[in-house]
């Protein structure tokens, strides 16, 4: 049976509705929250500052320290708090998306801690989290030479989608999540598949991919300098 | 021929691509990425003759010498103290640095204890960020009364003004003693609670409104509208 049309009624190249905020957590030195349908994640950013215990510390370049994890309230069973096998994977992977683009030279024996909260979760949390961390580091004014935007694609049946919710990724008959996260200029700073998909359809979600992040690139752009509007005059 | 991709005073968010071609050449918060030059903070454009680079909005104190700042003890060693200044490292303030007279084997706290405030300039900051502070100098000495308040590093430019102009109308409307130390943190000290409240909300209205024009004309009003 192939997959003809989506549940959400969205088209297959049609990512769910997105918002984007900056400077929610006013303890933090760069926040932001990121929806992509129904689900919420937020970012804190804190740093650069004194990076402990010694034996972690770098005394080229500033590191950076990632941490994902899920409320518990976030899905509909209890997620049980603390880390875990998943989360510990997912910050991993974040940290490895973001490093890319920093440029944390002039912050030697320092780290800048991004803490990631997943408030809601409905699929494709890792990318919500990256948007949303990419942005509050950002805001933090840590020096970066680009934003990093991540959506994930997929294979449905026998459907390439963009951006699967919790009823795609569970599809009876098999579905592959491909969490992609890319640069403004489309160098992929992270792919990860498990999953059956042949070459020819991973490079098509992949070009899917590239365009649902140019639409997200666009809103974290808007969303950061809407918030400093009025500050150029 | 290179071109410029945006006006003096733009707001540009990092990876925007500033300028393209050779001509133009990055500095502070720009890069240069092969032929272009994107920008590496959230910020302004500043333009001056061939060089392009953007002010940052926001982001922590980096410490510069000379600068006036208000910073609190939270360690001592042998031969000194090491203060926080807001800023990714710790400053250390050295024994010969302080304006007081250390006898020898003394006891540091006699002179400066943990959590102590003081005002201390910015002596020397090395490659390897580690940061000099000193008190000697007129004005530089311990906090003793009155309030700190934080407000955003990026904004203090805005609370001091043009030669100082916003924080001697402060000064004069609020009757209190105002220091703005370059980290972001604001010394009030006035002659009862009312008045330092006063400034508080003032200096609170500067860093929220501090992109507007007409600032010190509407923080003047306030200020009379409050008395």
């Amino acid at each position: 049976m192939s997959y003809t049309k989506r549940e959400s009624k969205r088209k297959f190249d049609e990512m769910r509705e997105m918002e984007a905020k900056i400077g929610i957590i006013p303890s933090a030195d760069g926040s932001a929250m990121f929806r992509m349908g129904e689900t919420v994640a937020i970012a804190a950013v804190r740093g650069p500052r004194a990076l402990h215990p010694k034996f972690l510390q770098n005394p080229e370049r500033g590191i950076l320290r990632c941490n994902y994890d899920m409320i518990s309230f976030s899905v509909p069973d209890r997620k049980r708090p603390g880390p875990a096998r998943r989360s510990t994977e997912i910050s991993l992977v974040t940290e490895k998306a973001l490093v890319p683009i920093l440029d944390l030279k002039q912050f030697p024996n320092a780290v800048v801690d991004v803490f990631i909260q997943i408030v809601q979760a409905n699929a494709g949390t890792r990318c919500a989290g990256i948007c949303a961390a990419s942005m509050a580091l950002a805001h933090a004014g840590v020096p970066m030479k680009d934003l990093i935007s991540a959506v994930s694609v997929g294979k449905v049946g026998d459907k390439i989608v963009i951006d699967l919710d919790k009823h795609e990724e569970d599809f009876p008959e098999g579905a592959t999540d491909i969490p992609v996260a890319m640069r403004s200029n489309g160098e992929v700073t992270l792919l990860q598949l498990d999953g059956e998909v042949s070459k020819d359809e991973l490079f098509s979600a992949l070009e899917m991919a590239k365009k649902g992040c140019n639409e997200i690139d666009e809103l974290q752009r808007k969303t950061l300098r809407d918030f400093y509007k009025g500050v150029e005059k | 021929m290179g071109k410029i991709m945006f006006k003096e005073k733009d707001l540009v968010v990092p990876g925007d691509v500033l300028a393209e071609g050779m001509d133009y050449l990055p500095s502070g918060g720009a890069v240069r990425d092969n032929d272009k030059i994107v920008a590496n903070h959230l910020g302004l454009v500043s333009l001056d003759k061939r060089f392009v680079k953007v002010i940052p909005l926001t982001g922590r104190y980096i410490p510069k010498e000379g600068d006036t700042v208000i910073a609190e003890v939270v360690d001592m060693g042998f031969s000194g103290w090491y203060l926080k200044i807001g800023g990714p490292y710790e400053a250390s303030l050295m024994m010969k640095d302080v304006s007081e007279f250390v006898e020898r084997d003394s006891d540091l706290s006699q002179i400066h204890n943990f959590g102590d405030l003081i005002i201390a300039k910015v002596s020397r900051v090395t490659r390897h960020s580690n940061i000099n502070l000193t008190t000697k100098g007129p004005g530089l000495r311990k906090i003793t009364g009155g309030k700190v308040i934080s407000i955003t590093p990026s904004k203090v430019p805005r609370v001091i003004g043009k030669q100082g102009s916003m924080v001697q109308l402060l000064k004069e409307k609020t009757d209190c003693n105002i220091i703005v130390g370059q980290n972001g943190k604001v010394w009030i000290n006035g002659k009862n609670p009312e008045d330092e409240l006063k400034a508080t909300e003032a200096i609170l209205m500067i860093e929220h409104d501090s992109h507007t024009e007409g600032l010190t004309d509407k923080i003047s009003k306030f200020l009379e509208s409050k008395k």
